[in-house]
């Protein structure tokens, strides 16, 4: 039991300690051009990262997954909001999980 | 923390509730999942309270699964929490490019709060927004509603003990995906290198989960890192002027 506790201790500081450094001391540092662009490039790198392969197990079939996906783009394409994005990518899949489950 | 005037609050709404708008599809997203983590929790060994104080304390998805999963299994804490720093080493990136746009004059406390909050959906969300400077309340806002969904969903979970019906649970797997899209799409239609670094990360990350198990044990924490400083790196050097971001 207390070393549950432990754990679940150690486990937020070895999390919260790499977010929150940079965060608190990377502000005043002067940074050189190249490395403030290097900063620019995470957000999209991450996020490339994020998307893919990870979306293809991210619902029951990987069929259903790339009409979700292909949902998405199209949606955020078109300027959608994003929470317009997210339902819309939900509802697709709903869709194609039952298609699919009526054809198999 | 400077305080807009009456009529300047009346006009619009403050940062903070902005930051809340902001936060909606991550809240969204995160519901479903930490729904099951509470169902998880609750029908493995470990103690309720446990996993509550994991959902308010390591505020972690992906490692607080990892983590009940190796609990129960016995594996040793020391193993868990080195897999856990692994796992989360990426958010020391994130919070690094953060770092940049949050104002000079926000005090080291502030930053050490709104970077409690930082998690690859929050991250994704605040970094992608249009203006250069991120307002700390903005910030803020964006925190807290994905760490009350999250933390409500953990409950939700454990207390109810059913989830959602199967067919909406899977089909809500799509959901943060479907943010994540709604993200970058924006910036590849404005900047042509970040199309390029984009398709590079997926080209590297593909390797990573394609290709390189076949030969060794590799994380998945490390090979977000890997691909992200990478991809970035090769981004700075190709394409060094910023000039595409002030259209």
């Amino acid at each position: 039991m207390n070393n549950l506790w432990l754990l679940v201790i150690g486990m937020a500081l070895v999390t919260y300690i790499p977010r929150m450094i940079p965060m608190v001391f990377l502000k005043d540092i002067k940074l050189t051009p190249r490395l403030k662009r290097f900063l620019e490039f995470i957000p999209y790198t991450v996020l490339a990262c994020l998307i893919f392969p990870g979306i293809l197990t991210s619902v029951g079939s990987m069929f259903s997954a790339i009409i979700g996906g292909a949902a998405a783009v199209l949606l955020a394409l078109r300027g959608c909001n994003l929470v317009l994005i997210v339902l819309g990518a939900i509802l697709s899949v709903y869709v194609a999980e039952q298609v699919l489950r009526i054809i198999a | 923390m400077t305080t807009p005037s009456i009529e300047h609050q009346l006009a619009k709404p403050s940062h903070f509730q902005l930051g809340l708008k902001a936060g909606i599809p991550v809240a969204i997203g995160y519901m479903p999942i930490a729904m099951t983590f509470g169902l998880l929790a609750k029908t493995s060994d470990i103690p309720i309270s446990v996993a509550i104080m994991m959902s308010l304390l390591v505020y972690a998805g992906a490692s607080q699964f990892i983590g009940i999963n190796l609990m129960a299994a016995g594996v040793a804490n020391w193993e868990i929490i080195i897999t856990t720093f692994i796992l989360n080493l990426r958010h020391f990136f994130m919070t690094a490019s953060l770092s940049q746009r949050i104002p000079a004059r926000v005090s080291k406390k502030w930053s050490a709060l709104l970077s409690f909050g930082v998690t690859d959906e929050t991250f994704s969300v605040a970094s992608t927004q249009g203006s250069r400077e991120l307002h700390p309340s903005f910030v803020l806002g964006l925190n807290a509603i994905a760490f009350a969904a999250w933390n409500i969903g953990s409950w939700i979970g454990i207390f109810l003990s059913s989830g959602l019906p199967e067919s909406v649970q899977s089909s809500m797997g799509i959901a943060l995906y479907a943010m994540f899209i709604g993200l970058i799409i924006p910036s590849l239609k404005k900047s042509r290198p970040v199309i390029w670094i984009c398709l590079l990360a997926i080209g590297i990350h593909s390797v990573f989960y394609w290709i390189i198990p076949k030969y060794i044990n590799m994380s998945a924490g490390w090979s977000i890192i890997i691909t992200t400083i990478l991809a970035s790196a090769i981004g700075a050097l190709l394409f060094p002027n910023g000039g595409d971001t002030n259209e």
